[in-house]
Order: structure tokens, then C-alpha cells, then sequence
């Protein structure tokens, strides 16, 4: 497309927040393959994370969205730095952490912090909740106001919870309580940045909105920065200012959450638009475009060429085969709003003429339901 | 999926969750402290009667062989004097040095009976012997847990070529014939301390078994270990602590050893039983403790040799072992259950 502009990717933290927190640049995990008999090799490698450019600003929320297995557990793991980077740089307000070890990391270990997504595995069952929220405290030599258990207790207050169930164990809270007392203990060392993974898929739909909720008060109220990581666009609409959507270890779309809400680009992120369930009235719930994709993200050991999203995009070309698309502002979007992509769509959610549906299964299950009258979907 | 707008529209409410309102409520007049997994496991196991009695017994004969000393005080004997010989018990022994009594010479004086040839008292001499066993197999228990947790923790928790060396090695000491070692070591390892033309001093006698045992008795909570930390290594309170700055030393330490005391405990609960049967068979095949020691493998020993003639000698330490062994392992699983309501029963 001859009126893409091609301009160098240069994503800031755009109109949301001046200062940059995080920088991620390239930054790339391959996780290696060992086999053969009877000497073990490497044969191969998990291209989980690919080179991908992020920035976090100051306050900012961001969030990371894409499918199962794109990599954003393990892109999230590598900016806490539980996971040791293959490539690509890591700034944490203008310092480089990318290979830093735990001492050199100290001084900015208690900024950093990470919500789980599995709020059983996430509290060690032997502790109490006092000792989970404490030991943060406790490693880094904080020493609060009115003591560390005053510090919990307001920790407990602040997310919801019972200050006098201090002594209790994680066995006795319900999953949504769990996933608080993670955040709570996130929040004993006053981080400027919190990564969380998922951390409201395990629970139950009727919970997730609260914790959603009280993950937005701590953003507003502490003006903490948050890396929100989701597999799908709804749970981090109303909360992110900027959403990265991933796909196969790469960013190929990423911007302010208008412009990936109402006038996305790349094709997978229409898909994922499409996927969101709207509250809408009955007669409007028409006008949305209907995307359904084949299969599953293909495997991170051999990634198909070029785009790698090409064996399951509607508008793929011979080009996209060969030549990778970059991470660019096309012509028309707004500044700090980037797509990789060849061929991008219009930036717009409406209905088009016709629904894409990739899956084969499914396109023979919907003509057949075509032809029988009445049929409501 | 719930729609992020209705989320908004739940107001205030929201930041509690509705269990969290209820339970507020009803624990109030309580007092709000938690019951650890700890605690309800011996809730668990209080209620499970042949846990509790199997814990008695294994109690008691802990107790009986750490007073033995004022046991036999009281009972005004000890089991080294050949009472055949005293002039205060004539006719203890018969001439084929059998006991003259009926039931192997049991009599108010002789509670479970006379030893045949040298005539000691068969009540004290088990008293003794099961103090040796019990004392030696805690301490061999004690070395082969702490060995097996620390071997398996660092392969574990570290993994990689440590681990992979680490297994190697346990493998190896697994492959080995440890009943065949037992007896082809002990005289190697006692006279490594003693030459052989010298008398061998009980205490050396003891180090060697001791060594010995310890040296084939920790491979299995080894791995038992690895594969226990293995798993908590990837849980995410593990990955909590890290991201806090946590050292290896404090995980280790805080997070992950507390999880496996109890697969430990019981572990322990099988090996020291164990362990007393291997005592008691290495004196009894006599590369153990030798006369005038008493020891409770010995006491087969003996027992063995005069059956035909007596054989209620072997009657009372017999029947004290197996009581002792099945009671140590009914323990480890009355334990287990208590740990884990889902095993067993
Ligand atoms: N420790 C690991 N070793 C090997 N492969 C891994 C490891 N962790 C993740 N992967 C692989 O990396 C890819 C991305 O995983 P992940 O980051 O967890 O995805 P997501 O969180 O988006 O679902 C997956 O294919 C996964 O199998
Ligand atoms: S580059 Fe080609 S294959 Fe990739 S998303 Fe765009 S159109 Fe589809
Ligand atoms: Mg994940």
C-alpha cells in the first residue's frame, strides 16, 4: 500500500503521561529445546517472546492483550525480571536492568511489582496472611510507620478486606479474596509499577469486575503504573490508557485505547474486537463485524514467515509470506498508534457485508444454519 | 464474560466480596484467628483412633527405653549379672543349662523369664536392647532426614547440571546391595578406627553402624524431596518471593521448606522402623553389637540358637518388635491421612 507512511517506530507514552517509566526494547525469549540420544542438544527453541517495543509511562495503565500462548506471561515475567531475557534491553526509569542481578537489582526490586494469575498457587498455604503481606517488608528492611502489622492491616482495609483476618490462612479466603491479598501484598512496598498477569481469569465472571474495580481505585488513588495483562480486549477496556495487542511473541498492533477500540488496523485485532461481547441493545448488536479464527495461534518453535499471523488472516498476500511487517504509524491513524501490518483494514468496527469465518468447520455449520429459516444466532 | 460497564455500574459495593460480608459477620463475636493446615492436620489426626493409639505405643516404648536405667532400679536387676551363678538363685538353670522354670524360668523375680546357658534376666536384657536399638536408629533417622532433605533440595530447587549430578549420585548408592554392604562393610569401616588385634570399644562399634546405615538410608527421601520442591519451585509464591528480592536462602527457607515437613515426618516414620529391623539384623548375623551389650537383634540371635529347647527366650522381644514396628507404621500413615484427607481411606 503505497499510502502507508512508513515512519520510524517510535511509540511514546502519548498524551497519557510524559514520563516514561519502562522501556522495552527488542526485548526476546527463546526458551531452548534439548534432544537427541544419547548426548542431549539443543534442537530448537520456544520463540515465546520476539522483539517487541513497549513503553510504560508514569501512572500509565497499559494493557498487553492476545490469545493463549502468545507469550505475555512470559513477556510479563521478563520486565519483573523472573525470567533472564535471550536479547533486547530492559529501562526502568532510565536505568538498564536488563541482565541486572538480584543485588544490583535491590534498589528497584521493591518498584516492580507482579499480580498472579492464579490465586491458589500464589499464596504459599503455610503462611499466614499477616506473614504474606509482611515478608516483602521484611526482605527489603521497610520498616513503616506504626510497624509492619499496622502497615498490613491498612494494606487488608485498602483492598477490600477484614483487617482482624490478619492471622488467617489462605485455605479460608474464596478466590476473589485471594486474588486480593495478592494485591495487597503487591502494594506493602509501594511500587511505582505493577505487572498483572491475568489476574482475574481463574475467577468466577461475577468476581472478576470487583477486582477489575479495585485494581482501578489502586491505579487512581496511588497513581501506580500497571502492565495489565488480558486474553481478551473487554477486561482491560475501561481500565487501560493504551493496550498492546500481541500475537506469536510480537506486538502487531499497539496504541491509546481509542484508537484500538474504535478504529483498529490489523486484522487480529479486529478479531479480538469481534470476540467482545457488547452490552448492547437488541437492535444494535447487528452493526458489529463478525471474525471467527481457525484453529490456534501456530506453534512459537517455527513461526510461519513473514507475518506471523498470515496462516490464519483473511487478506493475507504473497508479501506476506516474504517480507515481515514492520511496527509503524500508518497513514491515517493517529500519532503513537502503530500496526504491523501489510494490508491493514479500515479503522472501523462496523459490520461488513459479509462475516469472516475462518474456521472451516464452523463455515460449514453456519451455511447449513443459513438455510434453515428462522435461525437465530 | 462480564462486561466492564456493568462492573462500573456495581458501585460501592464492590469492594467487598459477598462471602467476605458473611463471614465478616459471623466471626465477630469470635476471636479472628485462622487454624493453620498445620493445626487442622492434628485435628484431623486426633480423631483417627489408630493413629492416636499407635502414637501411644510408639510413646511408650520411647519412654520405657529412656528410663530403663530407673526401670531396672526399681526392679533391682541389671542385664549383665548371670544370676544362674548368684548364690541368692540356685537352681535357675537346669544341668543342660536350660531354665528350670516353666515358660523360659518366668517367675515373680524373673518377670518374662531366664536367658538359657548364661542365666541373665531376659526382662532387663530387652529393656536394654531396646534402648540401643531405639537411640541408634533415631540418630541413623536423623542423619539419613537431614542428608536426604539437603541433597534433595539442592538438586531440586537449583535443578540443572547440579541436579542432574546430584541424581546420578543417588542412583548409584541405590544400585548398591545394601544388606550384602552391611555385612561386608561393617568389619572394613570398624577397622578403619580400631586395628583388627585390638578389642573394639562399643562406642566404635556403634559409629560404624551408625556410618554405615547413614550412608545407604537417605537416597530415598532424596528424591522424595526433589520431586516435592520441583513442583513448589514453579508455584507462584515462589515467583512472589523473587520478584519481593527474596535470597535463595529465605525461599528456601520460608517458602518451600515448610510445605514439605509433613511429607517429611512421615517419610521419617517409615525409615526409623526400617532402621530398627536393619539394627537388628545386622546383630543378628553378628557383625552388630557383640557380648555383653544388650541389644535387641542380638536377642534373636540367641533366641535362634536355643529354640528348639526354649522358645518362649524369643517370645517377649519378638513380640515387642513387631508390636514396635507395626504401631511406627500405622503412625506413618494415620500421619499421612491426617496430612492429605484424600489419600487412603
Ligand atoms: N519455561 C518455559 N519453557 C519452555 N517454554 C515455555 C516456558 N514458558 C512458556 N513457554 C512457552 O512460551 C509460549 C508463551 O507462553 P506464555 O508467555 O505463558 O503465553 P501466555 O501467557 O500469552 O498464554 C508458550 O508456547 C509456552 O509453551
Ligand atoms: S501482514 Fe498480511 S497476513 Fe499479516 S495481518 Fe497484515 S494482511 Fe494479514
Ligand atoms: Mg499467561
Amino acid at each position: 500500500m503505497s499510502d502507508n507512511l512508513t515512519l520510524p517506530a517510535q511509540q511514546g507514552a502519548t498524551g497519557t503521561s510524559a514520563e516514561t517509566l519502562l522501556e522495552v526494547e527488542g526485548l526476546t525469549k527463546h526458551f531452548p529445546i534439548y534432544g537427541g540420544f544419547p548426548i542431549k542438544r539443543k534442537v530448537g527453541a520456544v520463540q515465546a517472546v520476539d522483539g517487541i517495543d513497549l513503553t510504560v509511562g508514569v501512572g500509565e495503565s497499559v494493557g498487553l492483550v492476545g490469545e493463549s500462548g502468545c507469550g505475555k506471561s512470559t513477556t510479563g515475567r521478563l520486565i519483573t525480571r523472573l525470567l533472564e531475557p535471550t536479547a533486547g534491553k530492559i529501562t526502568y526509569q532510565g536505568q538498564d536492568i536488563t541482565h541486572a542481578s538480584r543485588r544490583q537489582l535491590a534498589p528497584v526490586r521493591s518498584e516492580i511489582q507482579m499480580i498472579f494469575q492464579d490465586p491458589y498457587s500464589s499464596l504459599n498455604p503455610r503462611q499466614t496472611v499477616g506473614t504474606i503481606i509482611k515478608s516483602p517488608m521484611e526482605v527489603n528492611g521497610i520498616n513503616p510507620e506504626g510497624g509492619r502489622e499496622k502497615k498490613v492491616r491498612e494494606l487488608l482495609e485498602l483492598v477490600g478486606l477484614n483487617p482482624e483476618h490478619y492471622n488467617r490462612f489462605p485455605h479460608e479466603f474464596s478466590g476473589g479474596q485471594r486474588q486480593r491479598i495478592g494485591v495487597a501484598r503487591a502494594l506493602a512496598l509501594n511500587p511505582k509499577l505493577i505487572v498483572a498477569d491475568e489476574p482475574v481469569s481463574a475467577l468466577d465472571v461475577s468476581i472478576q469486575a470487583q477486582v477489575v474495580n479495585l485494581l482501578q481505585k489502586v491505579q487512581d488513588e496511588l497513581g501506580i503504573a500497571f502492565l495489565f495483562i488480558a486474553h481478551d480486549l473487554a477486561i482491560v477496556r475501561h481500565f487501560s490508557q493504551r493496550v498492546a495487542v500481541m500475537y506469536l511473541g510480537k506486538v502487531v498492533e499497539v496504541g491509546d485505547r481509542d484508537s484500538i477500540y474504535n478504529r483498529p488496523r490489523h486484522p487480529y485485532t479486529h478479531a479480538l474486537l469481534s470476540a467482545v461481547p457488547e452490552v448492547a441493545v437488541d437492535d444494535e448488536a447487528d452493526d458489529k463485524e463478525r471474525i471467527r479464527l481457525a484453529g490456534d495461534v501456530p506453534s512459537p518453535i517455527h513461526p510461519p514467515s513473514g507475518c506471523r499471523f498470515r496462516t490464519r488472516c483473511w487478506k493475507a498476500q504473497d508479501k506476506c509470506a516474504s517480507e515481515e511487517p514492520p511496527l509503524i504509524q500508518i497513514s491515517g491513524n493517529r500519532e503513537g498508534h502503530l500496526t504491523a501490518c501489510h494490508f491493514p483494514e479500515e479503522p472501523t468496527t462496523e459490520a461488513r457485508e459479509e462475516d469472516v469465518v475462518m474456521d472451516p468447520a464452523l463455515k460449514a455449520l453456519e451455511d447449513s444454519a443459513a438455510d434453515e429459516p428462522a435461525t437465530k444466532d | 464474560m462480564t462486561s466492564p460497564t456493568k462492573a462500573e455500574g456495581s458501585g460501592p459495593s464492590v469492594a467487598l466480596d459477598p462471602e467476605l460480608a458473611s463471614t465478616t459477620e459471623v466471626d465477630k463475636p469470635k476471636k479472628l484467628e485462622g487454624r493453620s493446615p498445620g493445626q487442622l492436620m492434628w485435628q484431623r489426626f486426633k480423631r483417627d483412633r489408630t493413629g492416636v493409639v499407635s502414637a501411644c505405643v510408639v510413646i511408650f516404648f520411647f519412654l520405657i527405653a529412656a528410663l530403663a536405667p530407673v526401670i531396672s532400679k526399681l526392679y533391682g536387676k541389671d542385664p549383665y549379672t548371670l544370676y544362674a551363678q548368684e548364690p541368692d538363685f540356685p537352681f535357675l538353670l537346669d544341668d543342660f543349662a536350660m531354665p528350670t522354670g516353666s515358660f523360659g524360668g518366668m517367675s515373680g523375680d524373673f518377670w518374662f523369664g531366664v536367658e538359657p546357658k548364661l542365666g541373665r534376666d531376659v526382662f532387663t536384657m530387652l529393656l536394654y536392647g531396646m534402648r540401643t536399638s531405639l537411640y541408634m536408629a533415631v540418630i541413623v533417622t536423623t542423619f539419613s532426614v537431614v542428608t536426604g532433605v539437603i541433597i534433595g533440595m539442592v538438586g531440586g530447587y537449583f535443578g540443572g547440571k547440579v541436579d542432574y549430578w546430584l541424581g546420578r549420585v543417588t542412583d548409584f548408592f541405590l544400585a548398591f546391595p545394601s544388606q550384602l554392604f552391611f555385612i561386608a562393610f561393617m568389619p572394613v569401616v570398624t577397622a578403619l578406627f580400631v586395628s583388627p588385634t585390638d578389642e573394639t570399644p562399643t562406642y566404635i562399634r556403634a559409629v560404624a553402624i551408625i556410618l554405615v546405615l547413614w550412608f545407604l538410608g537417605w537416597m530415598g527421601l532424596a528424591r522424595l524431596v526433589r520431586s516435592s520442591v520441583l513442583s513448589l519451585r514453579e508455584r507462584e509464591f515462589v515467583e512472589a518471593a523473587k520478584v519481593s528480592g527474596a535470597s535463595p536462602w529465605r525461599i528456601v527457607r520460608k517458602e518451600i521448606l515448610p510445605n514439605i515437613v509433613t511429607p517429611i515426618l512421615v517419610q521419617s516414620t517409615y525409615i526409623l522402623p526400617s532402621t530398627i529391623l536393619t539394627i537388628a539384623f545386622l546383630s543378628f548375623v553378628g557383625v552388630g553389637f557383640v557380648e555383653p551389650t544388650p541389644d535387641w537383634g542380638r536377642m534373636f540371635a540367641i533366641g535362634a540358637e536355643v529354640y528348639e529347647q526354649d522358645p518362649m527366650f524369643m517370645f517377649f522381644p519378638g513380640v515387642a518388635l513387631v508390636i514396635f514396628v507395626l504401631s511406627f507404621n500405622l503412625l506413618g500413615d494415620s500421619v499421612r491421612d491426617a496430612f492429605d484427607p484424600k489419600t487412603g481411606r
